[in-house]
């Protein structure tokens, strides 16, 4: 069981409270209207499944309420930042194309 | 004849307290301080179980976890336990045990005569076996079952309770001997908040056993002050007969507390077992080590134990498992059991050493007692049938592969094995740490990990004791420091161990016979599933090559011990007949749990009444008091139907259907969820996420809207209202409230921070008691004097505030039945008062409470669909033929707009909502059904669509079905069939989905 750190109540706390909503940084189409299907099918469907980094988000179901997003290496599960949503990841896999 | 084995004094028992129990029936004495291992032991029972595959014979071997074959059944009735390790169950006074296989007794087994045909029985017989065909696989399953004897689960409710506790602390320490009691009294010494837990119903693990001296006394009596030292610490937390099973992620560890087990099968008071869940910042793992049996033909014969086994038994329990003892041996630390046995004044047959000159300490000591040394041989082969008789023994060449000398008869009737030890890196392995093979100490140990753990003592390969215990202070100390307590510098001075210098050991995975491997009586690796050395290279032979394969396929490690004992050598014999190394071979990874851990423990008290919340509407309790019958629909519980005497559910809900359609009905609808939506951009944003636009609907009307995932296809629906200018009050299904809160979070928070809106969940705060059908009006009307309830001043889909029976109350006029219907909403204290208002008022109409059946009925009447009922995540709302209800002209891409362009979405042949009125309308179809278009085809027939809901419709006399059909709109009027599981075949025809009053009028009126 993950011990998760949420960065809007500042506290870790047990991934009971939580749940994992899907990676993060995924910015809906301005204007999906001008996407033809396989554009909008890959902002719908298509998801990273990286071995090591990875950015996901986070809701803090059963605390504050609020998304967050985390960064957490897939192999260890080591959560290595959480961090809010606007906010840009401090660790990340640069140079893997990830 | 009681008790023949047991010795006048042990160190942790009292043979003055004497403790009767039974084993298979028989009546048996034991002593205080005794397992049931023990207590069989001294009474001289040499068959405790019969095996897996062949049915042979089986003794106590080891004392611990370990242990492979004295598996039992404990108790019986309500609180039985199957799979008990017998070496782990601390003796009371009337225990039943019972060996878990061997039928019709473990002495005379009907079955064993399948060892006569072991040879017909190969690794993945039962693959080769019982594949074929799959439908007998039950009869096989059964008869495998009953043969293997896996021991018996109750079928009655466990009386006891268990509870669990969360804890955090500094430092968990796993394990209680010598190296972990050192490390937890110096992590406590800095401020540490330690848990130190062993699964033994004493701390002191090895040192319980034995004859070391430290620091000039004797090893038990050091223990006990290190104990007693360790309690007067207030941050510390001592926690015997409680074994940490399993290691999660970031240092979460699961302990099972065995609080009463050793007073009997059931708690007479209090908690049974308890579970902790940990989280620790530090954990130090000293679990300590297995020794390592020797695989030689026959080696399974009760009489062949493990040396240490021995050792423990003399010393701890004062018993002596048997009269004439040969040791085999490896090593030189195995000596300390001849010196034991000697001591314990029995008869020391010779040791059996695999080295050509072993010339340690301890040899140099048993030789000085005048034991008899045989070097540079083996025992090759026990030889017995429900005891060892005699041992074969033979010189062996220098690496131990070959035999180079004639083969001596020796007799005798124990024969004690070391192998060397094998590290307990079962919980390092639960982290994902990949076990590390050293040819130094011949094991793996652990391997590094990404969580904060550091192994000592035994268990991370450290076997000497003076060193055991230097390397724990350090580790406690570092721990600490780690954890944010103390300078990290130990403070305790090492104990003075009296210790002997060891050479060098011998590895010896496979003793040679005079046969070759597959020719030689089994030399078993794996005693619990008969897996032995010729299996697995029989098994290479086949072409397996991973060891994670071999171990599937030869079910190596697979018994409730794990493979504790068996594994390594199995490994090494699989790398030898693979030619190539151990490291290269690799290992089995342990998961948890360690040992087996009870379900109730892990259920703790989340059972029964508090597995999960139950909901109630504040009208619950009339519900109640009307002899309702309720339903669960998510955590609520809501009233399904309301039998009157005598009445069946289907006469109950025809009754109340027509009671709706022809005067007057009420439903509690208390259970809708409701959101209350406000912000300068509420409008915005309600627009954005349902199909429908928002924009323009005015205070004091409603709207019903669909909402669709991204991906087009309904998530939810329900009736938005438009409170006030920017304020808006959602309804939602019951079951989707909680999760269209998240969804309408999600979008906000992380897709339209911008957007100011604020949501909050008002779902209890109101009662709701909708009034439906033709009568409704005048009943309310009899309590409601301040809203104008005429059919212009009050139209569908509007709202009003007003005060129903003296109370405030919001009215909505909308209807799920199709008739004229008002939802008469109060805060939630005063629900009751106000139902029971309407009942009365309602009296002179007859009106009918009606529970959540014959609202669907009602509403399927009409085509309308409940959400998870007619739709499961791939309808859109053309699907649906409810094109009316997507806005699209809104000029903000709502969500899930562009994905109803999709070609999938828009292609023919899609699955879309029809009607069903079958041919012969007394035949309800059941949901669920498979609709076919030829009912003559062979099966598997071609499936068309599924019936979504089904009923009688006691207005319409007539069944009513609503199903999704492929290509359904285009069908009217088809005739399709629904074969049903009793075999018989409904024809039914297409319809459309609104079955009752089509043109809506008569929630018009």
């Amino acid at each position: 069981m993950l011990l998760i750190h949420c960065p809007h109540c500042g506290e870790g706390r047990e991934e009971e409270e939580f749940s994992y909503s899907g990676e993060a940084h995924i910015v809906r189409p301005l204007a999906p209207q001008d996407l033809n299907d396989r554009e909008w099918g890959d902002y719908l469907f298509f998801r990273k499944n990286p071995r090591g980094i990875h950015h996901e988000m986070w809701y803090h179901a059963v605390g504050c309420r609020r998304y967050f997003y985390a960064t957490r290496d897939t192999l260890s599960y080591e959560i290595l930042e959480t961090y809010i949503v606007g906010e840009k990841p401090q660790v990340t896999s640069a140079g893997s194309g990830q | 004849m009681s008790q023949i084995n047991r010795l006048p004094t042990g160190a942790c028992t009292d043979s003055s307290t004497i403790i009767n129990f039974t084993f298979n029936g028989k009546q048996l004495q034991g002593v205080a301080g005794d397992t049931l291992a023990s207590a069989l032991l001294a009474n001289g029972v040499n068959v405790v179980g019969r095996s897996f595959k062949y049915s042979r014979p089986r003794g106590i071997v080891g004392h611990g976890a370990e242990e492979p074959n004295a598996i039992m059944q404990i108790g019986s009735g309500a609180a039985t336990v199957p799979n008990l390790k017998a070496t782990q169950v601390e003796l009371y006074e009337g225990l039943e045990a019972a060996s878990v296989n061997g039928w019709p007794s473990v002495n005379f087994d009907l079955m064993s005569i399948t060892g006569w045909f072991g040879r017909l029985m190969p690794p993945g017989f039962y693959y080769k076996t019982f594949m074929y065909p799959a439908k007998l696989w039950m009869t096989y399953e059964h008869f495998i079952r009953k043969a293997a004897g896996l021991g018996s689960a109750p079928v009655q409710e466990d009386p006891d309770s268990y509870d669990k506790l969360n804890q955090h602390c500094d430092l968990l320490v796993v394990g209680a001997g010598p190296a972990g009691l050192v490390a937890a009294r110096e992590a406590a010494r800095a401020g540490a908040r330690v848990i130190i837990a062993d699964e033994q119903s004493e701390f002191g693990g090895s040192l319980l056993a034995s004859t070391q001296r430290i620091e000039g006394q004797a090893a038990t009596a050091w223990v006990a002050e290190l104990v007693a030292g360790l309690n007067a610490f207030s941050n510390v937390q001592t926690l015997p007969r409680s074994t940490v099973f399993g290691y999660y992620d970031h240092n979460f560890l699961g302990i099972l507390e065995r609080r009463t087990d050793h007073l009997g099968i059931s708690a007479k008071l209090g908690v049974r077992q308890r579970l902790h869940r940990v989280r620790a910042k530090q954990v130090i793992l000293a679990t300590g080590a297995f020794e390592r049996p020797l695989v030689f033909a026959h080696n399974d014969i009760p009489g062949v134990m493990q040396a240490s086994s021995v050792s423990t038994y003399v010393n701890r329990y004062g018993v002596a498992p048997g009269n004439r003892l040969v040791l085999f041996t490896t090593n030189d630390n195995a000596y300390q059991t001849a010196i034991d046995w000697h001591r314990a004044g029995r008869t020391l047959v010779a040791v059996i050493d695999s080295r050509g000159a072993p010339e340690g300490e301890l040899v140099t000591a048993a030789k000085k007692l005048g034991i008899d040394v045989m070097a540079g041989c083996g025992v090759i082969e026990a030889q017995g049938g429900k005891r060892v008789k005699r041992a074969l023994v033979a010189r062996l060449n220098h690496d131990g592969s070959q035999i180079v000398g004639a083969v001596q008869k020796l007799d005798c009737d124990l024969i004690a094995c070391s192998g060397g030890w094998s590290p307990a890196i079962h919980l390092s392995s639960h982290t994902g740490a990949k076990p590390v093979w050293d040819e130094q100490i011949v094991g793996f140990k652990p391997g590094e990990s990404t969580q904060q753990e550091r192994s000592v003592g035994a268990c991370g390969g450290t076997y000497a004791l003076s060193a055991c215990l230097a390397e724990a202070v350090l580790a406690g100390a570092e721990a600490a420091k780690l954890a944010g307590c103390g300078d990290g510098n130990a403070h305790f001075p090492v104990s003075e161990v009296e210790e002997y210098q060891e050479q060098p050991q011998q590895a010896l995975f496979l003793v040679p016979h005079t046969k070759s491997t597959s020719r030689a009586p089994s030399q078993f690796v794996d005693m619990q599933l008969d897996v032995s050395a010729s299996g697995i290279e029989l098994a290479v032979r086949e072409g397996f090559e991973s060891v994670e394969h071999i171990k599937r396929y030869t079910a190596m490690g697979f018994g409730t011990d794990q493979g504790k004992l068996g594994n390594i050598n199995g490994m090494a014999i699989l790398a030898n007949a693979l030619g190539q190394s151990i490291p290269e071979t690799g290992t089995t990874i342990f998961r948890p749990s360690y040992t087996p851990t009870t379900f109730g423990a892990i259920a703790g008290r989340d059972i029964g009444a508090l597995f999960d919340p139950e909901r109630y509407t504040p009208v619950h309790r009339w519900h109640e008091e009307q002899g309702a019958e309720f339903e669960d629909v998510g955590q609520w519980k809501r009233s399904w139907y309301f039998p009157r005497s005598g009445e069946s559910m289907d006469d109950a809900v025809n009754r109340e259907c027509l009671a709706v359609r022809n005067s007057l009905g009420i439903l509690d609808a208390s259970t809708l969820g409701k959101i209350d939506i406000q912000g300068p951009d509420a409008a915005e944003f309600v627009t954005r996420m349902y199909s429908n636009s928002y924009l323009k609907l005015a205070p004091g009307k409603c709207r019903y809207g669909v909402m669709l995932k991204e991906d087009g296809m309904i998530f939810d629906d329900g009736v938005c209202a438009c409170l006030a200018d920017n304020h808006y009050l959602m309804f939602t299904t019951t079951g989707g409230a909680a999760g269209v809160l998240a969804w309408l979070e999600l979008w906000q928070q992380t897709e339209w921070p911008d957007l100011k809106v604020y949501f909050t969940s008002v779902t209890d705060h109101w009662s709701t008691a909708t009034i439906s059908g033709p009568n409704a009006r005048k009943a309310l009307a009899k309590v409601c004097d301040d809203i104008d309830l005429s059919s212009d001043g009050f139209q569908f889909m509007d709202w009003r505030d007003g005060t129903v029976a003296g109370v405030k109350a919001r009215v909505f006029r909308i209807s799920f039945t199709g008739e004229l219907s008002y939802e008469v909403n109060v805060p939630a204290q005063y629900g009751r008062p106000i139902w029971e208002a309407l009942m009365a008022a309602g009296e002179e109409f007859d009106i009918t409470p009606y529970g959540t059946e014959s609202m669907h009925v009602l509403r399927a009447e009409k085509g309308f669909i409940i959400v998870g009922q007619d739709t499961d995540g791939s309808m859109t709302p053309a699907d649906m033929n409810m094109d009316w209800v997507v806005g699209k002209n809104k000029s903000f891409s709502f969500v899930g707009k562009r994905s109803l362009e999709r070609s999938d979405s828009v292609r023919e042949n899609r699955k879309q909502l029809v009607g069903l009125k079958t041919i012969e309308g007394a035949q309800v179809l059941t949901e669920g059904a498979q609709v076919v278009f030829d009912a003559q085809q062979k099966i598997p027939m071609s499936m068309q669509g599924h019936v979504t809901s089904s009923y009688f419709s006691s207005n319409l006399g007539h069944s009513i079905a609503l199903a999704v059909v492929k290509g359904g709109h285009s069908r009217m009027g088809q005739v399709v069939y629904c074969p049903m599981a009793d075999g018989r075949i409904i024809a039914a025809e297409i319809v459309d989905s609104v079955f009752y009053d089509a043109k809506g009028e008569r929630q018009h009126v």
